[in-house]
């Protein structure tokens, strides 16, 4: 009899304490709307399988509601298609757009699973699922669909910034698209080794990591930057 | 030795059609920067439109693509492949060009061996191919890198891309140059092998540039037969070898490796069987013109 009403004191608990999907994401997004600017420097390593680059020092520059741009100002770097999605705050440009689905906690990492379902039709966005540590408000992890430019994944880790939501190190894997030249054209030495290119010359993904060293929060970010 | 040499340079350069190849050269490079510096968005455009489904290409990025030693490395691509034929105008002259005009008899009553008269003619030839490739990297790197500027160089491939950080490229460029020094110079070498087997200049010339055309298209020819038995042993499968300057190594996630050559071994390979080829041409045009009945 003890136990059972020791279980029952303890769920009830729980349950008091326990946030809803719609206080989880009012809590991450207040964060979020803490920032309406930024820059940031950073190191972003590409890794697809068909490009050979090297390590590039960026800038990255964001200005609500949806101007991101990410800058190589010393040399060349290739961003992927959609990383406007890098900034988490994209989720939440329309708060009433989207009706909530709360997946419950993730077995491994206790993250919460909640889908956002636009409720617009024809959004470009399908559906975004967010994996959300309740405890720190943070949005860890996203996969957003679209309509038209494939899946995009988001992977975050915070540190000095977490208090705005902004992470310290990004990973964005994104659908590449088949890359093939014809030999006519590129004119390829063949060295005669045999050895086949790893790549597949078939659509994979790419993933696109960013460490960020250092944010300026709210200091401005001329429009000029991202013409 | 050195005055010999000295004389058949002069030989060479006060030719007014030597010069026809430098200003063919200046010609072709001047052609394609010009295109390039006002219309190089839409040959950037064409480049790219592959990885259109895959990344953003801002203005910036296409300026940034589009720099010195990209269009460097377009020109050599073009030219690489030209340069023999010019260089068969020259080293196809050398002795038979003396034969047709009657001087070589002449040359050989000096006190000179016909081994060192061979090697002075193939010396020449060499310091011919050396200033005409000064004056290619003269013009489509330094004038390139003045016209268009300098930032990181991107080499698309058939199946992948190697991009290399600017200030990782120009020794590639050295590199480059001295390789295709000595790719050029076993034509030059092949030419007076032929030259020495003819009396008139225009036949080993020609003889020259078609050897060129047939083992370059035999090279290029993806026929799984000669893949394995013919183009090895190609010399001109081998005088493309200079690209490997600017095919790099990436780690496992994909960055390039700065300084890396992604087969340096298969480069010093190319580079070893062109100068066998460079011994073998020059060996065997000793040996005939030791036997050769001079008779004009």
């Amino acid at each position: 009899m003890r136990i059972h009403l020791f279980v029952l004191l303890c769920l009830i608990g729980l349950a008091g304490n326990a946030q809803t999907a719609e206080e989880l994401v009012k809590s991450v997004k207040s964060k979020l709307d803490r920032v309406t600017n930024y820059s940031a420097t950073g190191k972003m390593k590409t890794n697809v399988i068909f490009l050979k680059a090297p390590i590039a020092k960026v800038q990255v520059y964001f200005k609500k509601p949806n101007q991101l741009r990410i800058l190589n100002e010393k040399g060349i770097s290739f961003i992927p298609k959609g990383s406007m999605n890098m900034d988490l705050s994209q989720l939440f440009i329309d708060p009433a757009g989207f009706d909530l689905l709360d997946l419950g906690a993730d077995k491994k990492t206790g993250w919460r699973i909640i889908k956002l379902l636009p409720r617009d039709p024809v959004s470009e966005v399908v559906l975004s699922t967010i994996y959300v540590d309740a405890a720190a408000g943070l949005i860890r992890r996203s996969s957003t669909t679209t309509r038209e430019n494939g899946t995009f994944e988001l992977e975050m880790s915070y540190g000095t910034f977490a208090e705005y939501g902004l992470a310290d190190k990004v990973i964005f894997s994104f659908n590449s698209q088949e890359y093939k030249l014809p030999k006519g054209i590129t004119f390829d030495y063949d060295d005669g080794s045999g050895k086949k290119s790893a790549a597949t010359g078939k659509p994979t993904k790419g993933r696109v990591e960013i460490q960020y060293t250092n944010y300026q929060i709210n200091r401005g970010v001329p429009d000029s930057v991202f013409r | 030795m050195l005055a010999l040499l000295w004389i058949e340079l002069n030989k060479i350069f006060r030719r007014p059609r030597t010069y026809i190849a430098f200003g063919a050269m200046a010609a072709i490079v001047w052609l394609i920067q010009l295109a390039l510096y006002f219309d190089g968005q839409a040959y950037v455009d064409l480049l790219l439109s592959n990885l259109s489904g895959s990344f953003e290409f801002s203005d910036l990025f296409k300026t940034q693509l589009l720099n010195g030693y990209l269009i460097c490395f377009v020109i050599l691509n073009t030219l690489l492949i030209q340069m023999p034929l010019l260089v068969a105008l020259v080293a196809g002259d050398a002795i038979a060009g003396e034969a047709s005009q009657g001087t070589l008899r002449f040359q050989l009553t000096r006190p000179i061996s016909r081994t060192q008269l061979i090697l002075v003619k193939f010396l020449a030839s060499s310091v011919y191919v050396i200033a005409l490739l000064l004056w290619l990297a003269l013009l489509a790197l330094l004038g390139s890198v003045l016209l268009f500027g300098t930032n990181d160089l991107v080499v698309l491939r058939s199946t992948g891309i190697e991009q290399m950080q600017m200030d990782d490229v120009f020794w590639r460029y050295l590199a480059a140059f001295g390789f295709a020094a000595v790719a050029l110079t076993t034509v030059a070498a092949l030419s007076l092998l032929l030259s020495v087997l003819a009396d008139n200049p225009i036949g080993p010339i020609i003889a020259t540039m078609s050897v060129v055309i047939v083992f370059t298209i035999l090279s290029e020819m993806n026929i799984p037969i000669y893949d394995t038995t013919v183009k090895p042993w190609l010399f001109t499968t081998h005088m493309v070898a200079w690209k490997g300057f600017f095919y790099v190594q990436a780690d496992a996630e994909g960055t390039t490796i700065r300084g890396s050559i992604e087969n340096l071994p298969a480069v010093f390979r190319s580079l070893v069987i062109l100068l066998g080829y460079i011994a073998f041409f020059l060996g065997i045009s000793i040996y005939l013109f030791k036997r050769k009945d001079i008779l004009t």
